[in-house]
């Protein structure tokens, strides 16, 4: 059997974000979030101490996914809607590469819809991010499955008319055992983020909030501007009650109406007992599908990650399987051939 | 007619003659177990030495509503004491296990062949189903054949009345009741059908106690009944010397596949959906986890082609199987795999189309899509196989070729040699070609697009490999660097390559073989599974003084580099085929020649007779 080359981390050569970044210009239209994303992911991937080689990134096609060619690493960017399968075949088979997807949201929930569905419910050890600027922006302007009801654009100049999916939502009805999401204009919380979901061994899924500064500019402006992000958005953490606005609101839940509440504590102090506790390892997934229908104006957005619960990845199962058995029964060609009744002449 | 059991005849009153080759159909409801039958009949006849050829022959739908015509299974074996090719155009003998049976298959029985009959199953009701107005097996309509009326289900109540079985289950044993008839006939070894129905049944005793009783039941009725009057010996053919297994084209395909992941030293990844008839080759595969087999039943067609790409970029002999609908659907990401110049190979085992169209029978419809069904200028490297044993060939042949010269490979097989059966000269392991495959390893001056000269293979570098880092996809790329390139004589340069590519795969053929007479003005042509059918069909036609060749063709594209010049050398031309004309409308483009085209698109695989016939009209 061909052994596959697999390098280790050499401790006296440590990378820098420079090294991660490969010779091609990057051509994303001036002020795109993509440009914060890439710059977050150069700089965060150094502290993996995992060389460059053993790194792979897996796109589909959209803006979102001329990402592999800005990376110095190995990378694919493969066709509509595919890359979770794609990343797929080559992770049950090289488990040890550390295989990233670079997705959009036409990429990732329409075409591609069914194959993020698998990838997730198989869990799968790869790391789906998913860049959500609502928007179709490579192919100029396309309302996309993201995009809010009655928006205007070239291909529904009288507004949409479909409702959008809710990629939390989504990822969580296909059994997701890690989503998180972030915003492309905090770089730190990014990090923090893709931190999270490198040590997660099973199939992430990432949202970014992302910025379309051509085709949908603004579409996250309440999540993402600096003066309002406090007000709007929560930022989870494990284990910490769920406060925002600089700790002067927190999410309450009413178990008569099941839903999410905010409470003043401005106003009454005390109703800081009913804040409800941020809990990423609910195994019965109504805490972040709470979570997930948490959305503006009326609730802030949630940020970082939602759940993050361990269980079994699809591609080191089905290695163990394979491996185990090359060991214990190795059976000769010859045997397989002649299984069955066989008989000579002679 | 009397049916007698009690009355004792002496064996040694019936007469044994010899038959050189014979053709059995069984046919019975989905549920009669009639593909059991035929099978274990034909496992009989190979470990007697005959040579067998099968076509099991059965309807889509799970269980079709018993009695009616749609819902006739049905299983056809040719056996003989001399090499054959086909399952037989006319079957010898019918066994039909009830009035559906009867009226599907007996245009097909020929003049003065033996009908079978379960009489049992020819109620009124039944009749009425198929709309019999009388009950043949009384009337005269079936004068041209010897019948058989046996009342299977009263015999094998009779044989089990102590069993303590229900008559539903005691109705489930009626197969090897005619199972151990047909043993009788034709002299087989009982005891080893015997011992098998003991271990296939060994979780469920009584069964295989009332089976075992049953097939003694068939046996001994032949023995004492008046209504058949001779028994039949097939001697064993003169097999070249060897070891043998009967090989039905799925599993040969399998062995195939695991053999050249061997010889490559490559883990092997299938990633696959189910679909008839390709279905056996993902199961088949699935067993082989101990060879570095890694099966992977992807959610759909697409998701396993692309998971297929994703494999061989990794570095695996990546394989995905199919039928026409499903490569219909892998066009995109098949075309994305010979963008990125990686090995993989795409089976189909073709079926009766269009769309949804006919998916347990045969036909070869496929080659076009095959060879086009892609955007852009994309065509691939199509090979096909000839007969059963043959996919395991054309399956190793497909891999080696996908390796060597960095491309996607579609094999195409077919329904009719994926499911029939055939004796196949177990190879020598140990004497298999290898199946060089080298890594790429040097980063000094390494261009991901860098040709070998002599194959036009890009290197393959796989992820994990140091200092090699890059980029591939879909996007027309440099001849050189693989960067994206939209520079115009750039994409000339590299469709160019990528044809020149395909076509010197040829430099590997050996030169053109032609069977048949060498002065013919007359040249037969086909590909894929229709060789024995037209083998045989020339053979006999030669047999009757026609002057003829035949040229069957393996490779599709590239095909062979002496192809125009064979056919240069013959006067008339005419391609055979299961489909529209497709082969024939490539060779037409290819060489120029005017040759005529023959075509058969019934579900059903060529007859012998048709070739003959055919011949015939232009040789006369």
């Amino acid at each position: 059997m061909l052994d596959f080359p697999i390098t280790t981390f050499d401790a006296e050569k440590p990378l820098t974000k420079k090294d991660f970044a490969s010779a091609s210009e990057v051509r994303w239209c001036p002020g795109c979030g993509d440009y914060a994303i890439l710059a977050t992911l150069q700089r965060f991937l150094p502290e993996l101490k995992v060389p460059r080689e053993n790194l792979v990134m897996v796109s589909g096609i959209g803006c979102a996914a001329r990402f592999p060619y800005y990376m110095e690493t190995y990378g694919m960017h493969t066709v509509h809607g595919r890359a979770p399968a794609v990343a797929t075949g080559l992770k049950v088979m090289r488990p040890e590469l550390e295989v990233w997807v670079i997705s959009g949201d036409g990429d990732s929930l329409s075409i591609g819809g069914n194959h993020t569905l698998h990838a997730i419910r198989r869990n799968v050890n790869i790391k789906i991010m998913l860049f959500n600027n609502e928007i179709y922006g490579l192919t100029k302007g396309q309302y996309s499955p993201a995009s809010e009801k009655g928006k205007i654009t070239k291909s529904s100049p009288f507004g949409s008319i479909d409702e959008p999916v809710n990629p939390a939502a989504f990822a969580l009805g296909s059994g997701s055992a890690f989503f998180a999401r972030t915003v492309d204009v905090n770089p730190k919380h990014m990090m923090d983020v893709f931190r999270r979901a490198h040590a997660h061994q099973g199939a992430c899924y990432i949202e970014i909030l992302q910025n379309c500064v051509v085709f949908n500019d603004g579409a996250h402006e309440a999540a993402s501007n600096k003066k309002t992000r406090a007000q709007n958005t929560i930022e989870l953490q494990h284990g910490e009650p769920m406060l925002f606005d600089n700790g002067n609101k927190g999410i309450g839940f009413d178990a008569n109406t099941r839903r999410p509440i905010i409470l003043d504590l401005e106003k009454d102090p005390s109703l800081k007992e009913q804040v409800v506790v941020h809990d990423e390892k609910d195994e019965t997934g109504s805490h972040a599908w709470m979570l997930a229908h948490m959305t503006l104006p009326e609730f802030p957005v949630p940020v970082g990650v939602f759940k993050a619960i361990e269980s079994p990845a699809y591609d080191a199962e089905l290695v163990d399987t394979t491996k185990s058995l090359t060991s214990k029964t190795k059976k000769d060609l010859q045997a397989i051939f002649e299984a069955g009744d066989v008989w000579d002449v002679d | 007619m009397t049916e007698s059991v009690t009355i004792a005849k002496d064996t040694a009153e019936k007469s044994v003659s010899t038959e050189n080759r014979v053709v059995i159909r069984f046919a019975g409801d989905s549920g009669d177990g009639m593909q059991l039958t035929g099978t274990e009949f034909t496992r009989a006849a190979a470990l007697a030495g005959n040579d067998i050829s099968t076509f099991p022959d059965f309807p889509a739908e799970i269980r079709a509503p018993a009695g009616t015509i749609g819902g006739v299974s049905g299983f056809q074996l040719h056996f003989a004491s001399e090499a054959i090719y086909t399952p037989g155009d006319t079957p010898d003998v019918l066994v039909a296990m009830n009035p559906a049976a009867l009226k599907k298959n007996i245009a097909d029985l020929r003049k003065g062949g033996v009908v079978i009959a379960n009489s049992s199953a020819f109620t009124a009701n039944n009749l009425k189903k198929v709309k019999y107005e009388e009950n043949p097996l009384d009337d005269d309509s079936l004068d041209d054949y010897r019948v058989v009326p046996i009342d299977m289900t009263a015999q094998v109540e009779r044989a089990l009345k102590d069993s303590g079985l229900s008559t539903k289950e005691m109705g489930r044993c009626k197969n090897f009741y005619a199972l151990g008839l047909m043993y009788w006939m034709y002299n087989r070894d009982k005891a080893r059908q015997e011992e098998w129905i003991r271990q296939k049944f060994a979780k469920k005793p009584a069964i295989a106690d009332a089976n075992i009783k049953a097939f003694n039941a068939g046996y001994n009725f032949g023995i004492t009944t008046e209504l058949i009057g001779e028994t039949y010996e097939v001697a064993p053919v003169k097999m070249a010397p060897g070891r043998y297994r009967n090989i039905m084209g799925n599993q040969a395909t399998v062995l195939g596949f695991v053999a050249a992941a061997q010889q490559s030293g490559l883990p092997l990844f299938y990633g696959s959906y189910p679909i008839t008839p390709a279905s056996d080759v993902l199961h088949g595969l699935a067993k082989h986890k101990d060879f570095g087999v890694t099966t992977f039943q992807a959610e759909d067609e697409i998701a396993a082609m692309a998971a297929t790409v994703g494999a061989a970029y990794g570095g695996s002999l990546a394989i995905t199987g199919t039928s026409g609908p499903g490569l219909a659907l892998k066009g995109e990401a098949l075309g994305l795999g010979a963008m990125m110049e990686l090995p993989m190979v795409v089976l189909n085992v073709q079926r009766g189309g269009p769309s949804t169209g006919l998916p347990t029978k045969t036909e070869q419809s496929d080659l076009l899509q095959a060879l086009y069904g892609r955007n852009g200028d994309s065509s691939l490297p199509v090979l096909a196989a000839a007969s059963p044993g043959d996919c395991f060939h054309a399956a190793f042949e497909a891999c080696r070729v996908a390796v060597k010269y960095m491309t996607p490979v579609i094999l195409l097989t077919d329904g009719y040699v994926a499911n029939g059966a055939e004796p196949w000269k177990i190879p020598d392991a140990s004497a298999l070609p290898a199946i060089d495959v080298k890594f790429g390893t040097d980063p000094n001056d390494y261009m991901p697009y860098r040709r070998d000269e002599e194959t036009l293979a890009r290197q393959w570098v796989v992820p994990g490999t140091p200092g090699m880092q890059h980029r591939v996809g879909g996007l027309e790329k440099d001849a050189l660097t693989g960067d994206v390139s939209y520079d115009p004589q750039n994409h000339q340069d590299m469709t160019d390559n990528r044809r020149l590519k395909t076509e010197g795969i040829a430099n590997d053929f050996p030169a053109t073989t032609v069977e048949g007479d060498e002065d013919a003005d007359l040249l037969m042509i086909s590909w894929g599974g229709t060789y024995g059918s037209m083998k045989v069909g020339v053979l006999r036609a030669r047999e009757q003084g026609m002057k003829v060749a035949h040229l069957h063709l393996r490779w599709i594209n590239p095909l062979p580099k002496d192809t125009i010049d064979v056919l240069k050398r013959y006067k008339h031309h005419v391609c055979c085929e299961l489909n529209n004309g497709q082969l024939t409308q490539v060779l037409r483009a290819h060489s120029l020649v005017d040759i005529q085209s023959y075509t058969k698109v019934e579900g059903k695989p060529l007859l012998v007779q048709e070739i003959v016939d055919l011949a015939q009209k232009y040789v006369g």
